[in-house]
C-alpha cells in the first residue's frame, strides 16, 4: 500500500532527524585539537610511524652478525 | 512459485463505506480485505496525528535537514589542517614490503590480523580461506567454503575462530583446532543469514557475537552459540559495504558505510542509528574507527579518503590529490591514528598524514586492485591484499 508506507517512512526520517538534530556537539577547534594531542602522545609507541629498528621488529630482515 | 489461484473482487461494495465503487485489494493481518481507494486512504491517515499530511510532513524534513546543517556549520570554526601546521612533519617512512603471501588461486578479497600479531586470515574468490603465518609466510589452516566470492573474513578475539562470510549471504564461524589433519570445513556452523551477500563482519569483544552488514542494506548482531538474531540495524538505503567496531573494549557503538554514501554510527544494544555522515560523492567502501574512538575515516569510490570527528559530528579532513584518480577500497589508521594507509583500485597504496591532510609516501608492489589494508594489532607492520592472489606485509 503505497500511500501508507509512504507515510510510515517519512515519519521515520522526521523522527530520525528530530533525533540528530537534538544530540550534544563540540566546537571543530576543540575536537581537532584532541585528535593533534592523541597523535602526538603516542607517536613514539608508533613503531610504522617512527621507525623500528631490525632488532625489534620481527619482520625487518636481522643484520648479519659475522665474526671478525 | 505461487500455484494457487485467487477470486480478487475488484469492483463491488466497499466493506467500509459500502458504495460501489472500484476496490483496492489489500491484506492485512492476512486477511483480505476489499477498500475503495478513499477508505484505504482514510486508513492509512488515521496514523497521522491531527493536522499532518505528506506535504507538511516534506516540509519539516526539508527544515529539519537545513537545522542539521546550520547546527554542524555553527561550530565550524576552524579545520583540522590548519591547527597541525605547528606539527612538524611526518619524516621519511622505511617502509617497504617484507613478505609476500602467495598462495591463493584467485583474488584475495578480505584479509584480518589475529591477536598474537602473527598470524592473519585471507578469503579469496575462489572461495578459500587461509591462515598464515606472517612471520615464517606459513600456511596453517586451508578451509574451503561452500561458495565462491568470500567477501569477508574475520579472527576471533581468542584466536580459535574465524568468521566468514560472502556470496551465499550468510557469515559462518570456523573453530581452528590445532590439528592439522582436521577437517576444518566439517566443522562449520552458519551464524548469520541475510536475503543478500555478506560484505562485511567482525566479531565483537568477545568470541559470541558476531556483527555482519550486507547487501541487503542492514548491519545485525548475531549470537554465535544459537545463531540468534539479536539485533538489527535498519537505515541505509542500499548494500552496506563495510563496517568497524569502536575500538575500546567496553565500547558498544559501530560505524557502518554503504553504497547511498552514507557513513552512520549506530548503538548497538538499542539498534538506533545515532549520526549520519554523507559528504561523499560515491560508495563508501571502508570505515574505519580513529585509535581513540572518537572519529573515523571512510574510502570511497570518488576516490577521496575522509575523516570525520564524532563530537563534532562533521567531516574534518579530506585526503584527496588530482593526481588520485581511482577509487579507496580500504584504510586503516597506525597505532597512534597519525597515519592513514589507504588501499585504491590503482594497484598502489598512499600513505597520508591524518593531521596535515597531505600524502606522506606511496607504495607499489600489487599487480592489481589492493581490496583490503590492515595494520597488525601491535601497530608494528600492514597487510595489504589485492586481486593479484597475493598478500604483502609492508613493515
Amino acid at each position: 500500500m503505497s500511500g501508507a508506507s509512504n507515510l510510515v517512512a517519512m515519519k521515520k526520517i522526521v523522527q530520525q532527524l528530530r533525533f540528530e538534530a537534538s544530540i550534544n556537539r563540540v566546537k571543530v577547534s576543540q575536537a581537532a585539537a584532541d585528535l593533534q594531542q592523541f597523535c602526538m602522545q603516542n607517536a613514539l609507541q608508533d613503531p610504522l610511524l617512527t621507525g623500528v629498528s631490525s632488532s625489534t621488529n620481527p619482520f625487518r630482515p636481522q643484520k648479519v652478525c659475522s665474526f671478525l | 512459485m505461487c500455484d494457487q489461484t485467487f477470486v480478487a473482487i475488484t469492483f463491488g461494495p466497499c466493506d467500509n463505506c459500502a458504495k460501489t465503487k472500484p476496490l483496492m485489494n489489500i491484506y492485512l493481518n492476512n486477511e483480505v480485505i476489499n477498500y475503495c481507494s478513499l477508505c484505504v486512504e482514510l486508513m492509512a491517515c488515521q496514523g497521522l496525528e491531527k493536522g499532518e499530511t505528506v506535504a507538511k510532513l516534506k516540509k519539516e524534513t526539508e527544515a529539519l535537514k537545513v537545522k542539521l546543517e546550520v547546527e554542524r556549520n555553527k561550530l565550524h570554526d576552524t579545520e583540522l589542517h590548519k591547527l597541525a601546521e605547528k606539527v612538524e612533519a611526518v619524516g621519511q617512512l622505511n617502509i617497504r614490503a617484507r613478505r609476500v603471501l602467495k598462495g591463493h588461486a584467485n583474488k584475495v578479497l578480505c584479509m584480518d590480523w589475529c591477536t598474537d600479531k602473527r598470524r592473519l586470515v585471507s578469503s579469496s574468490q575462489d572461495g578459500k580461506l587461509i591462515v598464515w603465518d606472517a612471520f615464517t609466510t606459513n600456511k596453517e589452516h586451508a578451509v574451503s567454503m561452500p561458495s565462491t566470492w568470500v567477501m569477508a573474513c574475520a579472527y576471533s578475539p581468542s584466536g580459535c575462530a574465524v568468521a566468514a562470510g560472502g556470496l551465499d549471504n550468510k557469515c559462518s564461524v570456523y573453530p581452528l583446532s590445532l590439528d592439522k589433519n582436521e577437517n576444518l570445513a566439517a566443522k562449520r556452523k552458519p551464524v548469520a543469514m541475510h536475503t543478500n551477500y555478506v560484505s562485511h563482519c567482525t566479531f565483537t569483544n568477545s568470541d559470541l557475537q558476531v556483527l555482519t552488514s550486507s547487501g541487503d542494506g542492514t548491519c545485525a548482531l548475531w549470537d554465535v552459540e544459537s545463531a540468534q538474531l539479536l539485533q538489527s540495524f535498519h537505515s541505509h538505503t542500499a548494500d552496506v559495504l563495510s563496517l568497524d567496531m569502536g575500538p575500546s573494549e567496553t565500547s558498544n557503538t559501530f560505524v557502518s558505510g554503504g553504497c547511498d554514501k552514507k557513513a552512520k554510527l549506530w548503538d548497538m544494544r538499542s539498534g538506533q542509528n545515532v549520526q549520519s555522515f554523507e559528504t561523499h560523492e560515491s560508495d563508501v567502501n571502508c570505515v574505519k574507527f580513529y585509535p581513540n574512538g572518537d572519529a573515523f575515516a571512510t574510502a570511497s569510490d570518488d576516490a577521496t579518503c575522509r575523516f570525520f570527528d564524532l563530537r563534532a559530528d562533521r567531516e574534518v579532513a579530506v585526503f584527496s590529490k588530482d593526481s588520485v584518480m581511482f577509487g579507496a577500497s580500504s584504510v586503516d589508521f597506525s597505532l597512534s591514528g597519525r597515519l592513514l594507509f589507504a588501499g585504491y583500485n590503482d594497484y598502489t597504496i598512499n600513505i597520508w598524514d591524518v593531521l596535515k591532510a597531505e600524502r606522506v609516501s606511496i607504495l607499489f608492489g600489487h599487480d592489481n586492485r589492493v581490496s583490503t589494508v590492515r595494520v597488525s594489532p601491535d601497530g608494528s607492520a600492514f597487510c595489504s591484499a589485492s586481486w593479484d592472489n597475493t598478500l604483502r606485509v609492508w613493515a
